[in-house]
Order: structure tokens, then sequence, then C-alpha cells
């Protein structure tokens, strides 16, 4: 059957329109509920990391947000440290505003294959009964073997033992670099120290088996068979905690709170 | 005897199944089913964007006018896969970021362009829709029975619960290595033709 090119055209169009309003139809309708999911997946990472929630615990929004009760998130400037007000932390996209020019700049030589870094990061402190910050949770990211590692690293209020290192999206070699997820290689961070005298972040994931929290603070199992992803690790820990990640936030942090 | 319709829906499960048979939609089978949980999400989506694809294709077949014929196709099976990732997104949020690219890439799965090209094309609504729903079917056993040999082979889990404890988690199952990766996947259903046509001895092409 051949059509003329009017009819061509004007089908065209009608199938334009037709699919264009269905797909605009759901996108709309179902932009709030994505919305609120993809905060409570940030909300519920940082509590992982923060270890108020277990890695494979099963919660409910409810339940997130809860807990997150007793989490400020706090927006700063990543290259000054200064805390920033007014600032809706609650739908900056980190990501996103790294492929923004305006929102971010060319991130300085690293070995991490960080290409941008945001000019605003969201960093988490949770707060205890006492109202003082017991925990600052960082948002980290860096190059494993395979792709690009995101997580979260807690702190204690000292700035320099670490509470907590959890990866949220990777994707590196199950079994290997996948290993990062494993509860008892997590287990192995609470209470290492990231800095040495000098205030160096000299945190290191090393080839082999390190010693117990109190005699080897600053090194930490190796992951078996996963030597890129470890050495991806701490190179990422060296850099956020270092001076063009959180150390202007950190010293800031300390400053305001009296400790050197 | 089976009526054509019924025909229609029960062929693509064993005789004429899209993957074992008709070799399409392999890309997908071998991406997302390291897990079965993956596997099972991907199938439904799948059988939601065919049947509809289908029956969409097959109530404007008479008037699309052949010189955009795939194009339009095309337009089709992409809203409706948008329409797809956005009801992930909304509903099953944890889920849908496991599977990442793969809903999206539902729009080049050549199982859809293929049945409406060769099926929808050609046939009214019902049957159309039939053939959707059958060919999804199809597909989604493939993927069920290659998602669950390749988790529980490849980390001893079936839907996350542990069947196989691993070494690394302090049990006595080494894990599979080549069943977590993509060649793994293609064995498999390499595994799965051969059996299919040991059994049904009349797939087998002529001159092999």
């Amino acid at each position: 059957m051949r059509h003329s090119v009017t009819y061509t055209f004007l089908f065209a169009g009608a199938v334009c329109v037709i699919c264009a309003v269905l797909v605009s139809t759901s996108a709309v309708s179902l932009a709030d509920r994505q919305r609120a999911n993809a905060l409570q997946y940030k909300r519920k990472n940082v509590l992982i990391a923060a270890g108020l929630i277990g890695s494979t615990e099963k919660v409910t929004a409810e339940e997130i947000n809860k807990r997150f009760e007793n989490v400020l998130p706090v927006a700063i400037d990543l290259e000054t440290g200064e805390t920033v007000e007014d600032f809706d932390t609650a739908s900056y996209d980190q990501q996103k505003a790294k492929t923004d020019p305006e929102m971010s700049r060319e991130a300085p030589p690293n070995l991490s294959v960080i290409k941008r870094l945001p000019k605003y990061a969201v960093v988490y402190q949770l707060i205890n009964e006492q109202d003082q910050v017991e925990m600052l949770v960082l948002p980290i990211e860096g190059y494993g073997l395979w792709s690009t590692l995101y997580g979260f690293l807690a702190l204690r209020a000292d700035t320099k033992t670490i509470a907590g290192l959890t990866y949220y999206q990777h994707l590196e070699t199950p079994g290997l670099g996948g290993e990062v997820d494993n509860p008892r290689w997590k287990a192995l961070w609470p209470g290492r120290v990231a800095f040495d005298e000098a205030g160096r972040p000299v945190i290191e994931v090393i080839k082999g088996p390190a010693g117990p929290v109190d005699e080897d603070p600053h090194r930490v199992d190796g992951l078996s068979g996963a030597t890129l992803t470890s050495r991806g690790v701490t190179r990422m820990l060296r850099f956020w905690l270092g001076e063009h990640g959180f150390g202007p936030y950190l010293a800031k942090f300390r400053e305001s709170r009296g400790a050197s | 005897m089976a009526s054509p319709a019924n025909k229609t829906l029960l062929d693509p499960l064993v005789d004429n199944n899209p993957i074992t048979m008709q070799v399409l939609g392999i890309c997908s089978a071998l991406a997302v089913t390291t897990k079965l949980e993956t596997s099972a999400v991907m199938c439904v989506a799948l059988l939601f964007v065919l049947t509809l694809s289908n029956v969409s294709v097959s109530l404007i077949r008479d008037h699309i006018p052949s010189s955009i014929r795939i194009i339009v196709q095309l337009t089709i099976i992409a809203s409706l896969v948008i329409v797809a990732d956005q009801f992930l997104k909304a509903f099953l949020f944890d889920i849908s970021k496991q599977l990442s690219v793969f809903v999206g890439l539902i729009i080049t799965n050549c199982i859809i362009m293929g049945r409406a090209e060769a099926f929808a094309m050609q046939n009214g609504p019902g049957r159309s829709a039939a053939d959707g729903i059958g060919n999804g079917l199809g597909y989604s056993a493939v993927l069920l029975i290659v998602g669950a040999f390749r988790e529980l082979f490849g980390a001893g889990k079936l839907l996350g619960y542990t069947i196989l404890p691993l070494v690394t988690e302090g049990g006595w199952y080494n894990p599979n290595g080549i069943m977590v990766s993509s060649a793994g996947a293609f064995f498999l259903i390499g595994f799965l033709i051969w059996g299919l046509r040991s059994w049904k001895t009349d797939q087998i092409e002529e001159g092999v």
C-alpha cells in the first residue's frame, strides 16, 4: 500500500505525539515516588556506613527516616572546607554536579582516576544525645580495577580514627574486588587510624594480613586476589583524606571544636 | 489438537523458543543473569514490553507507511521501555539500581523487534498478544534457568539466600568463577540448545 508523503508525515507526527504523552505522563506521575526512593537509598547507605544499620538488614522507609533523625547533612565547599548555609542537601546530586562546569572543577592529577571534583560536597554528621558530633560520614569515590567505587568513609569525631568504610556502588569482580562488600573485611576497619603523627594520610590496604587494630593501626588486610582493587581503596582514601579532598574540611572541623 | 491461539501461545516455550531456536535476545540473557532476582525482573519487564509492543504494532499494522515502518516500531518499543523503567524506579528502586542500563537495553533486544516484524505486522491484536506472551514466557524460561545456575554455582546463593556457603564466608564452597562471567552464561545457553535439540531432534537444522 503506497501512502502519500503527507500521510507519512502525519502518521509519524501522530505516533510521536501519542508516545510522548505516554512517556511524559508516566514520568511526571511517578517522579515524586522516584525522588523519595533515591533519597531513601542515599540515606540508607549513609546509615550503613555509620554503622546504624547492618549492611544486610532489611529496613522499611520509616525505620530509615527514624534512624536518620540523628544525622545532620552539612554542605561544604570542598576546596575551602567552609560550611555552606541554605543548601538543599536532600536533592543535591554530587555525581550530576561533576558534569556541570559551574558546579565543578577539574581535579588535580591523582591516582584514583578522578577527573572532576564537585564544588560542594554533602557530609553527614552523626549527633548524639548530648548534641555533640560523634561521627563524620564522608562521600568518597575512586577507581578500582574495572569500575569506580562509590562509598562512604565514617570517621570518629577526632577526625583521625576510622569508624567504618562502606561501598554502595561498584562493578568489581564478585569474589575478588567485590569482597569490599564482605562484612568480615569491613569489620577490620573500625578503630584504624588514618593519619600519622604529622597528619599525613597513611592508611593502607596491604598485601596479606595486617595485625589487630591496636598493634597495626595504619594498615588493613588486603583482599585476596584483588591487588588492584585494594590499591584503589588505599589511593582513594588517601586522596579524600588529603588536601584536595576533605582535608580542609577536617581541619576546619577540628578548629571549630577547639581541638588541635 | 491445540487451537491456533493456543499454538501461538505455547510454541515459543519449547518448539520455537526465542533464545534457543530463534537465537534472539542473547545479549541480555548473558548480562542480567548473574542473579536470579534480576533475571526475574528482566523477564517481567520484557514480557510487559513485548506483549504491549506486539498489540500496538498489530493495531496499526494496516496504516503504517512502509517507508517508516521500522522507525515507528522502534518508537513504540522505546516508549514502552521508558515507561517500564519509570515504573521500576518508582516501585522497585533497589532492583532498578542493579539492573541499571540493562532495562534501557531492552529497546535493543532483538526479540521485540523480531516479533513485531515477523508476527505483529501480519496478525491481529489477539494473536499478537498471545505471541508476545508466548515468546516472553519462552525467554523467561531460559533466563530463569541460566540465572539459577549462575547464581547458585557462581555465588552459592539463590535469590540472595545462601545455599552453598562460600569459603570467603566461612563455608566450604569455592565458587565457580566462569559462572560469574558472561562466557559462562554463553556456555550454559549452548548446553541448553544442545540438550533441547537432543530431546526434540526435529529442531536440528538441515545440513548440520
